[in-house]
């Protein structure tokens, strides 16, 4: 076995990049679609953050001419679409892709050209996204990016206030990067549905293959709607049609409904995964098992669906009513019960434990704070009256931050130190890994618990520069001084990435004395993923191996 | 030349005196009129339970972190305890009660503050936004403005709530003012209502919330509240027609020759235009621009040659007119008090 | 605890649904709430059009053009049946009646959107009605042209002597789609020829 693994190596030195590239592009496996994933997901999310940056500069004092606002604009939207379409999702269904059938104890996803398919359709997405700034002013000018936001409100996106092609950009990257998104859904739902291994029944299946069966079944219902709303914005730009034609009787509330359909659950699809990480990195580290898994399972299910009913929180602003603003009120505060009963099994699960902070832990440690900071102001926007001043301000901003990056991307963090062991065979350096924390946590605090106190003080999102005498000046400017430390901590993650795949210590299979079915196999593990798997017997098919004598079956 | 030079003298002049104005922070909880009051309220009731909430849930998990992270030498495993009905149970249903007693006030409140219908009397005013600024008309009192809504002050004994209108020419706007209400959004296609009773005189800042185009940032607002007298006066002096001072002839025929007149509106002359603000009290209002520069002969000078270089993107053209033409221009304007 | 097995090995009692056709459940649940939304479109927009033409004064009910797609239903679950049976060229038949059907739908579709246009100047820019009526219906019609591909794939097949009992499932997730797309017709019936007259 290691004979062999040393002549392949040798092998591998001698073939030319060519190869090597060709090898990657044509592959169908999943292991490589699910780090080419993650990867192109840290690409782009550099490059979201590189955005954010200039937007913070611009910002850092009042009256500021960094960028024009037409460029502003630009940023914005562009950053907000990359973070949510090219980052998010490819990075949490990256995961997906290399860990479920490794977790399930199957071969490979149950389509697995439709996979590739899946991941070639999102880069080109994501490059069509940015071929706007060459080509988005069509035969008008010198070429710009959208500038509509993310959320492209009708009818700023109709021709008479969006000229030029570069709104069209926008509409046909992301639903293109939704068709593969949707394909790599099926793929997930059909793989953990049919492609279990033996003993592996669904109530045994790791929390975080869980979280991607409810994102997956969870995206087939809420990304198509966005599809179609796309489809009705290609035809009203390009033939006519009046959708969202105000002029004509067109509404542009249909816009928002549609949109937050989706955008609204899209959020939940995903943190959920980030929810899986967290469920899966806190038991091995606090070396406990997990506390309360049918209840967690149940809150996810839950969560995927009430957060299908709490979409029009987003526009308690419109005039939507009482009764439906009530409503909405109610279905949004509901969702916090479940998010709520999440948070208390991982305490659960702490409580009497014997916890290692090992990087991946740390990240935990630190998400599960700023994720209870962030459902906590989430109750607050649900609090109608209250949301009438928060929201669209910089509060808002905060809060979604707070979500995605201090919830999301921390446990993505968190993800990428657990499972790099297993997809590259060297370990993170920890000691590089704790700077990284460092510098993350304290910058992004800085920046996003400031934000917060802009929000109250009448500071709205997404103006490119506001007025001296508003007393805003200050904590913007405390704002942006945490952008370096987290730019400086992004660094320092990239240098740990590059310098372990080559140097890092050897991790063996199973560096964390963990227990699902990933760490039964090499790192990184075969094409075929399995040369011998365990038949699972339960919810953690290594503990039995490890403990004949206290197997988890009899306590389940 | 010299009697438009007097006349911009003299309105510096006056003008310095009457905008001695400080804007003071909008902040959410730093009201003046009822909706903003009553959300404070709220905002203080769910801000406690949330605080609570953090110590007690974030108490739990920095004492867990502490109390049980692992000894050196310590490898023998804890014990597995896989979960508790009772523990979970109670952990769903105390969340359940805390967001039931949330609801609740919740509800009262949109009730309370959405159910107000004006009362025979009462001040209406109609705002319509537009890329980017505000049109504010008063349709009862036939006086027409932009930028800077005048109010009089509420008495809390005996409440005279205005009435807000909201409309929109182009796209999605939202009318905020952090320190007398929420948030409206201003929809094309939908006229949304709002109401506000301001209770102490004084300047309110606040701002368009809903990104709108290029110019979103330089869409601000203004209300100025009055005592009630001083808002009889105001209401009197923007009711009287134009001014039309002989000493500015050239300038107003110039205006009216231009396209101008195309866009604007100044009441008793041919300009009738209704894209852009009306400019009938133009020297009345203490900014230009949707509130990006301050009223004076030299920003409106630089703004009638080119509006870009003070509000990048906004949709007034420069006007492309040669030095005297400008100041002839600009003297007139300033006459339109 | 020992024993060991390679993935995909199951024990005796535990069962795996096919992965086509839970891939084909996932794609119409897609496919259908893709539909919902325009059809919630259709709804809202009902009756909001500014200037006619209005869809009692022009549409008539595509009674005919219905019978032949329901129709196609059966005939292609008949196929299924027959080449259960092992006779793969009458299945071959018989799906070809199921594409005779189905163009016979588009046909009649056809017909009715040259009229609309030649005779009432209803487009998709005229108004709303154009605008929600078009896009609802033209984006099933795709539909079934895609569903018509890839019957005349099976036919091709089938009369090559390439379709098999063993592909008897392959078939049938086709034909799962098929029935989709006459559900959904069903559907954009009642709501544009029924509700919305």
């Amino acid at each position: 076995m290691s004979a062999a693994t040393e002549a392949e190596r040798v092998q591998i030195s001698r073939r030319s990049w060519l190869d090597v590239l060709h090898e990657w592009v044509v592959t169908v496996d999943h292991k490589r679609l699910g780090i080419m994933y993650v990867v192109a997901g840290i690409a782009f999310l550099v490059v979201a953050g590189l955005e954010a940056s200039l937007m913070r500069l611009q910002l850092a004092l009042a009256d500021n001419t960094v960028v024009s606002p037409e460029v502003f604009n630009r940023l914005f939207t562009m950053h907000g679409t990359t973070m949510v379409f090219l980052v998010g999702i490819p990075i949490v269904f990256g995961f997906g892709n290399y860990l479920v059938p490794l977790m399930i104890g199957a071969r490979d996803l149950a389509f697995p050209r439709l996979n590739a398919f899946g991941f070639w359709v999102f880069l080109f997405g994501g490059l069509l996204l940015y071929l706007s700034y060459l080509a988005g002013d069509g035969l008008y000018g010198t070429g710009s990016a959208p500038a509509v936001g993310w959320f492209a409100y009708a009818p700023l996106t109709s021709r008479a206030f969006s000229p030029g092609n570069s709104t069209d950009f926008w509409n046909l990257a992301v639903l293109v990067t939704g068709f593969g998104t949707i394909a790599t859904s099926v793929n997930l739902c059909a793989t953990i549905v049919c492609l279990r291994g033996p003993g592996m029944h669904l109530g045994r299946m790791p929390m975080f293959v869980w979280t991607m069966f409810v994102v997956s079944a969870l995206t087939l219902m809420i990304l198509p709607p966005l599809s179609a709303a796309q489809a009705m914005l290609l035809l009203d730009r390009f033939l006519g049609a009046h959708f969202f034609d105000t002029q004509a009787g067109g509404s542009a509330v249909a816009w928002q409904h549609f949109f937050w359909f989706f955008g609204h659950p899209e959020v939940y699809v995903l943190i959920l995964p980030g929810f899986g990480f967290v469920s899966e990195i806190i038991p091995v580290f606090s070396r406990k098992v997990l506390f309360g898994y049918p209840m967690l399972v149940a809150a996810t299910v839950a969560i995927g669906f009430v957060g299908m009913s709490t979409w029009a929180h987003h526009m308690f602003a419109v005039g939507l009513g009482t009764a439906l603003t009530s409503a909405f009120a109610a279905s949004t505060m509901l969702v916090a019960i479940p998010t709520g009963v999440k948070i208390f099994n991982w305490l659960g699960t702490m409580y009497g434990g014997k916890i290692r902070f090992a990087t991946p832990m740390l990240f935990c440690a630190a998400f599960l704070f700023q994720f209870l900071c962030a459902g906590l102001t989430g109750v607050m926007l649900g609090v109608a009256p209250f949301d009438w001043q928060l929201t669209d301000s910089y509060f808002v901003v905060a809060h979604f931050h707070f979500v995605l990056i201090g919830g999301l991307l921390f446990t993505i963090f968190a993800a990428v130190y657990y499972w790099f062991p297993k997809a590259t065979g060297r370990m993170l350096s920890e000691r590089l890994g704790r700077l990284h924390f460092w510098l993350f946590v304290i910058g992004f605090n800085l920046t996003f618990v400031t934000m917060h106190f802009l929000g109250v003080q009448g500071m709205p999102r997404r103006i490119y520069t506001y007025p001296a005498d508003r007393g805003w000046e200050t904590l913007n400017f405390i704002t942006s001084l945490g952008v370096p430390l987290q730019i400086l901590g992004v660094a320092v993650f990239a240098l740990n990435l590059i310098w372990s795949l080559r140097r890092g210590r050897v991790a063996g299979d199973d560096p964390w004395d963990a227990w699902t079915l990933e760490w039964a196999t090499t790192s990184p593990p075969p094409a075929c993923n399995f040369d011998r798997l365990p038949v699972t017997t339960s919810r953690r098919p290594l503990w039995d191996l490890k403990h004949p004598g206290d197997p988890d079956g009899p306590h389940e | 030349m010299m009697p438009a030079a007097l006349g911009l003298a003299l309105v510096a002049a006056t003008g310095a005196a009457g905008q001695a104005e400080r804007v003071v922070t909008p902040s959410i909880f730093d009201p003046v009129a009822t909706p903003a009051h009553d959300i404070r309220e709220l905002a203080y009731l769910v801000l406690g339970i949330c605080g609570v909430i953090f110590a007690l849930v974030g108490g739990l998990a920095a004492y867990s972190m502490i109390r049980f992270r692992q000894r050196p030498g310590d490898e023998r495993e804890p014990p597995q305890v896989y979960g508790s009905n009772q523990i979970e149970l109670a952990w769903t249903v105390v969340p359940l009660l805390i967001v039931v007693v949330l609801f609740l006030a919740t509800a009262r409140y949109i009730y309370g503050l959405e159910g107000r219908a004006p009362a025979p009397g009462d001040l209406q005013v109609t705002i319509i936004g537009n890329q980017w600024w505000w049109e504010i008309r008063y349709p009862e009192l036939g006086i027409v403005t932009a930028n800077e809504l005048h109010v009089p002050v509420s008495d809390p004994a005996r409440p005279s709530p205005v009435f807000l209108t909201l409309q929109s020419v182009d796209v999605i706007h939202s009318f905020w003012l952090p320190q007398l209400a929420g948030k409206m959004d201003v929809i094309p296609g939908k006229t949304n209502r709002m109401w506000i009773d301001p209770q102490r005189p004084g300047l309110y800042v606040g701002q368009c919330a809903e990104y709108c185009g290029t110019q979103h940032a330089g869409m601000l607002l203004r209300v100025v509240v009055h005592s009630r007298d001083e808002f009889a006066r105001w209401v009197s002096e923007q009711r009287a027609p134009a001014r039309d001072d002989p000493a500015t002839q050239a300038g107003r025929a110039l205006f009216t020759s231009l396209a101008c007149i195309n866009c604007h509106t100044v009441r008793g002359t041919p300009a009738n235009g209704v894209f852009g603000p009306d400019l009938t009290h133009l020297m009345s209002r203490s900014t230009i621009g949707a509130g990006v520069a301050r009223n004076t002969p030299d920003t409106l000078r630089a703004w009638v040659n080119d509006p870009g270089s003070i509000k990048p993107g906004a949709l007034m053209p420069a006007m492309r007119v040669s030095h005297q033409e400008l100041e002839q221009l600009t003297a007139y304007l300033v006459t339109l008090r | 605890m020992s024993a060991v097995s390679a993935p995909g090995v199951l024990a005796a009692g535990e069962w795996r649904p096919s992965r086509g056709r839970v891939g084909m459940i996932g794609l119409i649940v897609a496919e259908s709430s893709l539909f919902a939304v325009f059809v919630v479109a259709y709804l809202f927009y009902l009756g909001k059009s500014l200037t006619g033409p209005y869809p009692k004064d022009v549409l008539d009910l595509p009674v005919l053009t219905t019978i032949c797609l329901l129709a196609s239903s059966v005939t292609v679950a008949v196929a299924l049946r027959v080449l259960a049976r092992g006779r793969g060229r009458a299945c071959g038949l018989w799906l070809l009646l199921t594409i005779l059907l189905g163009l016979a739908f588009l046909a009649g579709t056809g017909v009715e959107w040259y009229h609309l246009i030649a005779q009432h100047g209803l487009t998709i820019r005229t108004n709303l009605f154009g605008t929600t009526f078009y896009s609802l219906v033209g984006f099933h019609a795709g539909h079934v042209t895609v569903g018509l591909v890839i019957l005349g794939i099976l036919c091709a097949f089938a009369f090559a002597g390439a379709l098999r009992p063993e592909h008897h499932e392959r078939a049938e997730l086709a034909s799962w789609y098929w029935h989709f797309v006459d559900a959904v017709w069903v559907v954009v019936f009642t709501v544009v020829y029924v509700v919305g007259r």
